[in-house]
């Protein structure tokens, strides 16, 4: 279904990485973060990255967000390499990183002032707030939200730019576990009624299965894929389904937790 | 919500005020330390005589009219009637510390002339060379805007490239580390370069008040989390973009400890600068009068240099607190 923001209907992104490395220089050493990542994913899907704390997830969304470069292989978007940072795809942090000088309505207009396309299309900033529920909060500073409602802010200012990839950085971290349930549903009634592609870095096990089509399992640093899970129950999924239960013992096992859980 | 809530307590509480609001028993007494000084003023014979004596008592007497006034009539609610009541004991101190200085001067003679003044000294001051006083008033507000607005401008601009931009920083944090320290008053013998003294003085205000606005805004943009440029990134900003809507902003709070900063220095050189040689300005007042011994003139202008320092310190707490709307509620 096409964004009730938008004049054309969006469009999703395929990403790819190909045998894609990447190491941080240290003082003495490089350190290595991810090595031979190989992933396709398809416009439109809903694609969950888990791993253990630490383990080079988040640099990989900053890399298909163009905020890093590879060491070695490629990042496509559409088959083409990614050289920076791009409207098309948008990075939402764990921390919702909002600017605190400026009114939740200007935060949300910040990408179309910094495309120019503002005095256009100011009708976009109201439908984006609209979207997430917080159509009433557009004069309020940051500092006056929850953190519910401050991480909807952030998901509001990226999607007023029609972004064709959403990349999410653990999201929902942050939030009590109440909120969060009610932020899941919310992103994927937003992701089904947009139909951008997503890629969410979560170590949430389960909210991966209730969320993504596919959910990859990334190894300790330096990050590997060790295994890949394609979730096919149909939305809305129970948390208490058996097939993804067995599926959570599947991934809880690839992340080492096999006897304990 | 919380809005009506709120201001159903202060109005139980306003009322409550003006429950016992039926006497303001501290304007009272205001009343009549009033008029006890000018009853010094006026009855007790001076050791000391000076001008504008009678006109001194007239206020003195205007004032515990007024005081009186004051409390005859009932205040309710908030707003200057509490301000009012706050103000009472010093409006109490003042009378008295009026009284006892009209003894221990004029009356009594034991603060000796030219050093001492009684109150009506001053005043005399006001009376008879406001013309003079009006004119450097001017001058040195014409000096220290032009000046103090010339250093805050440049020294932003800077500030901003040096958080900025590595290699403006490379070449300009030396630089400013050598001569950020350096007195401004210790430039005095530098400014002969200058066509007349009246650019030797703007340099000097702007130096003094630009240097804590440079560092200031170069630390407030080198400290901006790298998360709010990842994020305008990705947003699709532009460098300049960054600079103008992430940078400056995020770097406003510093900026205005800066210009704090840059204020108070700009007044510790106004009235040094106004002494090279100036025809006007407060500064070259003090120096003048107190050649001449004139020490009533030196307490006369000090007293409006302190309130146009506090006026200008106050106008800029007023500035900071519209640009800086945001921070309520974070500090």
């Amino acid at each position: 279904m096409a964004l009730p923001l938008a004049a054309a209907p969006a469009r999703a992104m395929a990403l790819g990485f190909s045998d894609v490395s990447l190491g941080f220089a240290l003082k003495d050493r490089l350190l290595p973060v991810l090595e031979g990542i190989d992933l396709a994913i398809a416009p439109g899907a809903f694609v969950a990255l888990l791993g253990p704390s630490g383990c080079g997830k988040s640099t990989l969304l900053r890399l298909a967000a163009g905020l890093e470069r590879p060491t070695r292989g490629q990042v496509l978007e559409d088959g083409r390499p990614i050289t920076g940072p791009d409207p098309r795809r948008i990075l939402v942090f764990q921390d919702p990183t909002l600017f605190p000088w400026r009114s939740v309505w200007k935060n949300v207009a910040f990408g179309l002032e910094a495309r120019g396309l503002l005095p256009a299309e100011k009708g976009r900033v109201d439908a984006a707030l609209a979207l997430v529920q917080l159509g009433g909060f557009a004069e309020a500073h940051p500092h006056q939200l929850s953190g519910g409602m401050a991480q909807r802010v952030a998901l509001a200012r990226a999607l007023v730019n029609d972004p064709e990839l959403l990349l999410l950085d653990e999201p929902f971290g942050r939030l009590d576990s109440l909120t969060r349930l009610t932020m899941q549903t919310e992103l994927l009634a937003l992701w089904r009624k947009v139909g951008f592609t997503a890629l969410m870095v979560t170590h949430d096990v389960e909210e991966a299965l209730l969320l993504a089509d596919r959910v990859i399992v990334l190894s300790d640093r330096p990050a590997r894929i060790v295994a890949e899970v394609t979730v096919q129950k149909p939305h809305p999924r129970r948390r208490d389904d058996a097939e993804l239960i067995a599926q959570r013992r599947f991934i809880l096992e690839k992340l080492g937790f096999g006897a304990e859980v | 919500m919380a809005e009506i809530v709120g201001s159903g307590l202060t109005d139980s509480r306003a009322d409550a005020a003006a429950g016992r609001a039926g006497i303001w028993r501290d304007g009272w007494i205001a009343s009549l330390a009033w008029l006890a000084a000018a009853a010094i003023t006026i009855g007790l014979p001076d050791v000391i005589p000076w001008g504008s004596r009678d006109l001194f008592a007239g206020l003195l007497l205007g004032g515990a009219a007024l005081f009186a006034l004051l409390t005859a009539a009932t205040w309710r609610r908030g707003g200057p009637g509490e301000r009012l009541r706050h103000a009472g004991p010093w409006f109490i101190a003042l009378g008295v510390w009026l009284a006892l200085w009209e003894l221990s001067t004029a009356k009594l003679g034991w603060l000796p002339k030219p050093f001492f003044s009684p109150p009506q000294g001053l005043l005399h001051v006001y009376v008879t060379d406001w013309q003079r006083l009006g004119i450097c008033v001017l001058y040195t507000l014409r000096l220290w805007s032009i000046g103090f607005a010339a250093g805050v401008a440049v020294g932003f601009v800077i500030g901003v490239g040096l958080g900025w931009s590595k290699r403006f920083a490379y070449w300009g944090m030396p630089v400013l580390k050598l001569i950020g320290p350096v007195p401004a008053s210790a430039w005095i013998p530098c400014t002969f370069f200058f066509p007349t003294t009246f650019h030797a003085s703007l340099f000097l205000v702007g130096l003094a008040s630009g240097i804590p606005v440079i560092i200031l805004t170069a630390a407030g943009v080198q400290q901006v989390s790298r998360a709010f440029y990842d994020v305008a990134r990705t947003l699709g900003a532009t460098e300049r973009f960054l600079v103008l809507k992430v940078a400056i902003p995020a770097a406003l709070p510093n900026v205005f400890v800066g210009l704090f900063m840059g204020l108070y220095a700009s007044f510790a050189v106004l009235v040094v600068a106004e002494m090279l040689g100036a025809k006007y300005g407060l500064g070259w007042y003090l120096q003048f009068q107190t050649a001449y011994s004139a020490y009533v003139n030196v307490y006369a202008a000090l007293i409006i240099i302190a309130l146009l320092c506090a006026g200008l310190v106050k106008l800029l707490f007023m500035v900071r607190d519209h640009v800086l709307d945001w921070q309520k509620g974070i500090l």
